[in-house]
């Protein structure tokens, strides 16, 4: 579904990532590992044309998307969840939920999506008419992902979605997740430092040193892989 | 002595009205008040509508607007039956001030975007020169200042009972008010307007939305442009038409930013009433010796200043917190 082929990338001097390639196939959930800086944000902004590669070739289900703008790379399906959320603090959590399906114009369906947004979050139901800025760091997560769901994805990516929150609110999170890619068949590509709840709910995964791609292999195998456990997993 | 200070004193120009003496005409000063308000408000929200969405104050803002009247000048006079009638003109100066707003936006904000504010700012002053020089190149030949057709009379007034009301003074009012119900229900009640604040406060997740940022910024400065075409055809009858005709009333409405929060559109409107009304009774009660009308710029700009040391952010702006 998305394929990536010997990505580099920079910020003014300094290279960010050295040809990266990876595959995500349709209907799976793949996670990229790595350490701070080690390009797993840079990989994403990539996929969301939100910085231009130097050299290689970003490919959405067979078309080239390394050129495209990010409102056009949304409006192929494919939705970021981002770093630290990036809500809009000050308009109301509903307002959030409407921008993201922002590119929509099916009145009806979007009624429908946001009632399946609040079944899996509910208390953003109860918080509609809230400012974003207001939720606890758990329920603004669940807002980014509800309103990425807005967008009716079909490539969902989620950079770093258990970031400062409580292990039993990441927990939640995670279930979330894979009920997203299990029943709505939404393809998932989850960047995240804890590796273990990662390789939990993923099929497969990358790690990333550096800017490179070092390891590649399905997630049951990694979570065996000795480099992998002293390094991200910790035993 | 002493009856040679209160000869001196009692002298006309240290003379000036009390409001108890009469207050139907404190009631009319209040309400000439309130119309001039109007149109400082319609300037500081189209300062505040650019600096919400970029952080950029327009100090060129003026400029364009007082290049927008002259183009709707010549047109007036250039003998077309259609352009002599002044309600056209007055549609017209919102059209060319909304697509010189954009126009802007695109050829001299957009290749400087990103980069420090004082070079941003540096690029708005150079406009400002630029949009001064050309018009006094263009227009300031012959006579000036050159008079401006208002589709009211500027002399025929509404009598409300305690005060009378020039027609046109009304009909400011009431545009200024009619632009801000508009542009409140743009904001708050479309899509477009959804996306504009959103822009505004995080454009990073907006270009996440899909929302091309690029264009609503575009459409920003362009709606901007607008209120501030309007703004100077509907002042240019009262003040006449020269180069300089709009900087006055840009310092006004900028202050009314300021004292409304620079980034609040609804402390603009009330910081442009306040505004409005104090230039009045400021001019009406103050005796001419201590203050003259030469004095009521300066006098709005130390004001300026005042706001800035107590309250920085204005009556109701509020506190951004960036995260970098």
């Amino acid at each position: 579904m998305l394929r990536l082929e010997g990505v580099t990338a920079a910020y003014g001097p300094i290279v960010a990532l050295r040809d990266v390639s990876l595959e995500v196939e349709a209907g799976s959930v793949v996670t990229i590992l790595g350490a701070n800086g080690a390009g797993k944000t840079s990989t994403l902004r990539v996929i969301s044309g939100l910085l231009r590669p130097q050299a290689g070739v970003v490919e959405f289900e067979g078309v080239a998307i390394d050129r495209l703008s990010p409102d056009k790379i949304v409006r192929l399906g494919i939705v970021q969840v981002p770093e630290g959320r990036q809500l809009f603090s000050q308009l109301t959590v509903r307002e959030n939920l409407e921008l993201g399906a922002y590119l929509r114009r099916d009145r009806a369906g979007i009624r429908r999506d946001l009632e399946r947004v609040f079944n899996y979050f509910p208390i953003l139901a109860q918080r509609q008419r809230q400012a974003a800025g207001s939720l606890s760091g758990g329920e603004q997560q669940m807002l980014a992902i509800g309103r990425a769901l807005m967008a009716r994805p079909r490539l969902l990516l989620l950079d770093e979605p258990s970031l400062g929150l409580a292990p039993l609110v990441t927990r939640e999170i995670f279930s979330i997740i894979r009920a997203i890619n299990q029943q709505e068949g939404i393809t998932v590509l989850l960047v995240e430092q804890n590796a273990r709840l990662a390789l939990d709910i993923a099929r497969k995964g990358y790690v990333l040193e550096t800017g490179r791609v070092v390891l590649s292999d399905l997630a049951e195998n990694l979570r065996r892989n000795e480099e992998v456990r002293r390094s991200y997993l910790g035993y | 002595m002493e009856t040679l200070l209160s000869g001196l004193l009692s002298a006309p120009v240290f003379l000036a009205p009390k409001p108890w003496e009469d207050w139907s005409l404190f009631g009319e000063q209040i309400v000439l008040g309130l119309m001039t308000g109007a149109l400082y408000a319609l300037v500081a929200l189209a300062i505040v509508l650019i600096y919400r969405s970029t952080d950029i104050i327009n100090f060129a803002q003026s400029e364009m607007a007082m290049f927008g009247t002259f183009a709707m000048w010549s047109i007036w006079l250039s003998g077309v039956a259609f352009f002599s009638n002044p309600w056209v003109l007055l549609v017209l100066a919102g059209l060319f001030g909304l697509g010189l707003g954009a126009v802007v936006e695109r050829v001299v904000i957009r290749p400087v975007e990103g980069k420090p504010i004082l070079t941003i700012v540096v690029v708005t002053l150079g406009l400002f020169l630029v949009l001064n020089s050309v018009a006094t190149w263009i227009w300031a030949q012959g006579e000036l200042p050159k008079s401006f057709p208002s589709p009211l009379s500027l002399l025929d007034s509404w009598d409300i009972g305690f005060a009378s009301i020039p027609e046109h003074r009304v009909l400011i009012f009431a545009i200024g008010v009619a632009a801000m119900v508009l542009l409140g229900l743009l904001f708050n009640y479309t899509k477009v307007g959804l996306a504009m604040r959103a822009t505004a406060q995080n454009p990073l997740a907006a270009q996440l939305m899909g929302i091309n940022v690029g264009n609503m910024l575009t459409l920003g400065w362009a709606l901007s442009g607008a209120l501030g075409g309007i703004a100077g055809a509907l002042i240019a009858p009262v003040v006449t038409l020269h180069p300089a005709f709009m900087l006055p009333v840009l310092l006004y409405s900028f202050a009314a930013a300021v004292l409304g929060g620079l980034n609040s559109a609804p402390g603009a409107i009330i910081g442009g009433f306040i505004i409005g009304v104090a230039e009045n009774l400021l001019g009406t009660y103050t005796p001419h010796a201590i203050l003259g009308p030469e004095m009521s710029l300066p006098l709005v700009l130390m004001l300026l200043v005042a706001i800035l040391l107590v309250r920085p952010t204005g009556l109701l702006g509020e506190r951004t917190v960036r995260k970098v």
